[in-house]
This record gives structure tokens, sequence and C-alpha cells, in this order.
């Protein structure tokens, strides 16, 4: 082989460079981003369904609700845990959860779904935050 | 342990059916459904067969410039102002005599109600042309009562029901929402805006009903000229209403069986 110690180190410097993700990041997973929990609905203290469930299953609970209420006219939920909910983006999901940036957004962002469309018609707007703000007021 | 052909189906037949009815089935057809979970309509909810409008044409301030009905619909359900008449989005509005009802076409009409504006909405018909040519099921007639509904999230935006629709009454987004002026001054933040690229309507304030009130332009009006019922109990405020006036629809010669009753 000619030039077989110029190949070589040719070689390994590929090699390395070609590796460079493994050996860097190897065996850590980037961690994602925790969603923040509102003081108001940390006071409520549960969700309409369990955590776990609502973390891997909330955008098939948000069709649902979707279906039931505009085009059934099911407006009210009964959760696995019996207690009722009104069915409203708006008035239900975002009274506790008025932080949209740093609970939606943020997963979102992290996990690369970024199609949503649900803020071009649902509001999330200053009153809201002003809701969730006095929490007494309830 | 050996097996025949016979043994074999019938174990095979039988362990599909438990399966297709068990618990693993349901989690494969639907996933994340939650088997103690219920959707149920609201205990406040108002009922009827079909519900419809009576409007006393007879009482209402139209033409002294009210529009009371108008702004209480159109700032409740966040419906942009863009100040001109192609990017117009109406709910509820003013249209004169003449053009409410083209087919009464005498040639002479009473001073009266020579263009006289009348209160028009969607007529939520008991036929909706509309409905039949959506391709998206986006519009259609709610079975239990009767109305004609939006649903904002399958609206492509392409408009037949605006073609097919007799009496005006949808409007497309041709902007954003959001961007007209009374609303980026004032929403109603229990109430979304629409986005570009949908029609909307009036919806007999469906929202209100759920929650047993009635329609915000009937609440708005002070003339008490709007009367909203129960079009199928013959002892309903507007049958009662209907029994007792001659009352006339817009384009009922059309088949659509409109259901909203103009006193005049």
């Amino acid at each position: 082989m000619y030039d077989a110690g110029k190949i070589i180190i040719g070689l390994i410097v590929f090699l390395g460079f070609a590796t460079f993700p493994i050996w860097h990041d190897g065996g850590k997973a980037v961690s994602a981003p925790e969603p923040e929990i509102t003081a108001y609905a940390k006071k409520i203290g549960h969700c309409v369904e369990p955590e776990k469930w609502m973390r891997a299953n909330h955008m098939q609970l948000l069709d649902h609700w979707r279906d039931a209420a505009v085009r059934e006219d099911k407006r009210v939920y009964v959760s696995s845990t019996g207690e009722e909910y009104d069915i409203s983006l708006q008035n239900t999901c975002l009274r506790c959860h008025s932080n949209k940036e740093k609970f939606c957004d943020r997963c979102h962002q992290f996990a690369g779904v970024h199609e949503l469309y649900c803020w071009d018609c649902h509001l999330e707007s200053k009153e809201m935050k002003k809701w969730a703000a006095t929490d007494e007021s309830f | 342990m050996g097996c025949n052909r016979r043994e074999f189906l019938k174990i095979a037949g039988l362990s599909t059916l438990l399966g297709a009815g068990g618990n693993a089935a349901f989690e494969l057809l639907r996933p994340g459904a939650l088997e103690a979970s219920e959707f149920v309509e609201g205990k406040r909810s108002l009922e009827a067969g079909r519900w419809s409008m009576v409007i006393d044409m007879r009482k209402c301030l139209g033409e002294r410039n009210c529009t009371k009905c108008m702004d209480a619909c159109h700032e409740t359900h966040n419906v942009p102002d863009f100040g001109n008449r192609k990017d117009e989005v109406k709910w509820i509005w003013k249209e004169p005599f003449e053009n409410t009802f083209p087919d009464q076409e005498n040639e002479f009409q009473t001073e009266e109600l020579e263009g006289k504006p009348f209160v028009v909405l969607c007529n939520h018909c008991e036929h909706p042309p509309c409905v039949r040519v959506c391709p998206t099921q986006a519009t259609f007639k709610r079975k239990k009562d009767g109305l004609v509904m939006m649903d904002y999230h399958r609206c492509i935006g392409c408009r037949f029901c605006m073609a097919a629709c007799p009496y005006g009454s949808r409007s497309f987004n041709w902007r954003i929402p959001r961007t007209a002026h009374n609303l980026q001054q004032h929403r109603n933040p229990e109430y979304p805006t629409r986005t570009k690229g949908v029609v909307e309507k009036c919806t007999f304030c469906d929202e209100r009903l759920a929650v047993g009130l009635g329609p915000k332009c009937v609440e708005a009006c002070d003339e008490k000229a709007l009367i909203f019922g129960d079009l199928d109990d013959p002892k309903s405020v507007v049958r009662e209403i209907i029994r007792n006036n001659y009352s006339i629809r817009r384009k009922p010669e059309l088949g659509t069986n409109p259901s909203v009753f103009y006193l005049i």
C-alpha cells in the first residue's frame, strides 16, 4: 500500500469525526423540558385525568372533547375518577394552564409538534392570565 | 398433545371471539381511551325539537338606528369588523324589506314597509342547502334540535355553503379576524375567534343554550322584538305567536323551510 501512514492517519481522523456524536453524547439523552405548573393548578392539585395518562394521551382527549362538544353537544366530561368537567379548551384547560408558553409550547417545540393551529381561534388572552393571577376569584 | 384440524379451528375461533371482546382489542382500536370516562350533556342545557325565532318587526327599532341585537351578538362571538363591505363578517344584520323578501313583488308598497330595515340572520332551515353542499360536513344540522351548526375545525374554506345559502347568512374570513380593530381592542375571553379561511355564521348561540341561556340577541333586545322558542312544541311561545299573528318567512318557495318567522 502506498502512503499507508497518511491513509491510516486520515482514516483515524475521519472515524474520529464520523463517530463524534456517539462518544461526545454517548448514552446521555437531552432532557425534555418540564411543563411548568401554575400556582392555581397546584392548588387544584389534579388534572381531569391522572397526570401520567394526560402526558401520553392529552391529544386524543382534546380530539374527543372537540368532537363531543361541537358535533354531539355533549359538553360535560365525566372523568375516570367520576368528576365532571365542562368541555372547553379556553375555559377549562386554560383556566389552570394559563401559561401556554411554558406548559404547551415548550414540550411541543422539543417534540417537533409545530403544526398545531389551536391558537389561531382559541384565545390565550391576557384576560385569562388575569383569572389565573387572581386565584381567589373562583 | 395432538390436535386435529377441526379442534384447532374451534380453539382458534373461540380465542378470536374472546380477543375481540376483550380489553386488548378495545385498546387496539381506541388507544388511550379510558373505559370509565364518558361524555354527557350539561344539566342546564335547554332542549327543543326545533329551535326557531320570531322577529316582530312591528316592535323593532332598526329604522331608528338601533343595533343592540347585532352589537351584542358580534361582541359575544368575537365577530371581526374590518370597516369595509368586502371583508365584512356578519351573523345578524339589517337588510331592506325588498331585499329580505324579494318574492314579495308588490309594485306599490305601504310606506311603512318601503325600505324598512329588517333584522336578518341564519334561518336554521329544516332542509339547509349549505349542509347539502358542504364537502367535509363542517356545517351540519344537529339532529336533536335542528340547529345548523358550524365545525370550524373541519371547514376548508371552499365557500360552497355561501353559494348555496339563499339568505346570504354566511361570511368568509378573508383576513385574519384578530387583526380587526374591534378585536384588537376587545375580545370575549370565553369564546374563540375564527381563523382566516373559514366560513362563519349564526349558530343560535348553541354555547349559551348549553348552559341554559337563550340567544344573546334575544336577551339584548329591549323591545322584546325577538322571540325564541321550540317550533315542535305546540304550547311554546313561538307557536302561540305564530298562531295568533300572520307571519312570513324568507323565500319559503325554495323549500328550505326556514325557522325564522317575521311579523310585519
